[in-house]
């Protein structure tokens, strides 16, 4: 049996269903996130020595990381453009530096985790090391779950551009939908822990 | 948009979505170059404002909430009042003078 509504949109919802699917999904995700942040607010509200960010983490590799994760909110639009135009070789072109910018996201992530561990600094450290490695390895895994999902759709995912181009570009939008969240977390996570 | 809609609505859609782009740029290196500045007990709402302006960006233009249909606002009003309400019971605890002692 086939799954409904996975192109046209549902008549009561107006949607098709992945795209309240996903909704419903980062709906959860503002809970998950949220919770975090929730702790992070009465750790800091309630630690009169809480370390400036600066201490610990060098705001300049953030900065890059938010470029590139903002620069890859774009090109997953290009890339749905793309498909929407019947252009594959623009999609492929778009998704393929969106994977590109995500794994530079991670190895900056790799290069900060490293250098914290070298001078001695862990999650068991301080409360504000526990939390940062908390959130922001939280973050990591869901740009690590982006990744897996955009190789599938660059490559073996790809073949349904020939045989439902509709429910493809579907597909696009949804995954669009969760990397814009991906980014949004990180935008409050760069001050919050970088800046501020 | 689908893969019916007409080339000029997918760039007026491109086109758009780079403006936003650039706006979002330019309030990151705002957000880093305002936190350079001492603005005393301000620098912490004023970054986090700036922060809420780039993710309101990002949902109303990335994501098209500023278009999107009734129900996933419906979700995500219901989200954001437990959200709301996980980040301000703890607080609430926390400023209880009984609590405290």
């Amino acid at each position: 049996m086939d799954i409904p509504y996975t192109v046209q949109p549902r008549p009561d919802t107006g949607l098709y269903n992945a795209k309240l699917g996903i909704w419903l999904f980062l709906a959860s995700e503002v809970m998950l996130f949220g919770g975090l942040f929730s702790a992070y607010v009465l750790l800091r509200v309630n630690d009169p020595n809480w370390p400036e960010g600066s201490q610990y983490l060098d705001y300049r590799w953030a900065f890059l990381n938010t470029i590139f994760l903002i620069t890859s909110s774009v090109t997953v639009i290009l890339a749905w453009a793309g498909v929407l135009e019947g252009n594959l070789k623009k999609f492929r072109i778009n998704l393929g530096i969106t994977l590109l910018l995500s794994f530079g996201f991670l190895v900056i992530k790799y290069i900060e985790y490293t250098a914290k561990f070298h001078h001695g600094y862990f999650p068991s450290t301080n409360n504000f090391l526990g939390i940062y490695f908390t959130m922001t390895g939280l973050h990591g895994l869901h740009v690590v779950g982006g990744i897996i999902v955009f190789l599938y759709f660059i490559g073996p995912g790809a073949k349904m551009f020939h045989t439902n181009q509709q429910r493809f570009a579907n597909r696009i939008e949804t995954v669009g939908l969760y990397w814009h969240f991906v980014d949004l977390v990180w935008i409050f996570l760069f001050p919050i822990y970088y800046l501020l | 948009m689908d893969i019916n809609s007409s080339p000029e609505a997918i760039q007026k859609g491109i086109r758009k979505a780079l403006v936003v782009f650039g706006v979002l740029l330019v309030l990151t290196v705002l957000t880093v170059a305002i936190s350079r500045v001492d603005l005393g007990t301000m620098n912490l709402p004023v970054g986090l404002a700036i922060a809420t302006i780039k993710a309101s960006l990002v949902g109303a233009y990335f994501m098209h909430l500023i278009s999107e249909k009734q129900l996933i606002f419906s979700v995500l009003i219901l989200s954001a009042v437990f959200f709301l309400a996980m980040l301000g019971l703890p607080l609430w605890t926390n400023a209880d003078p009984i609590a405290l002692n």
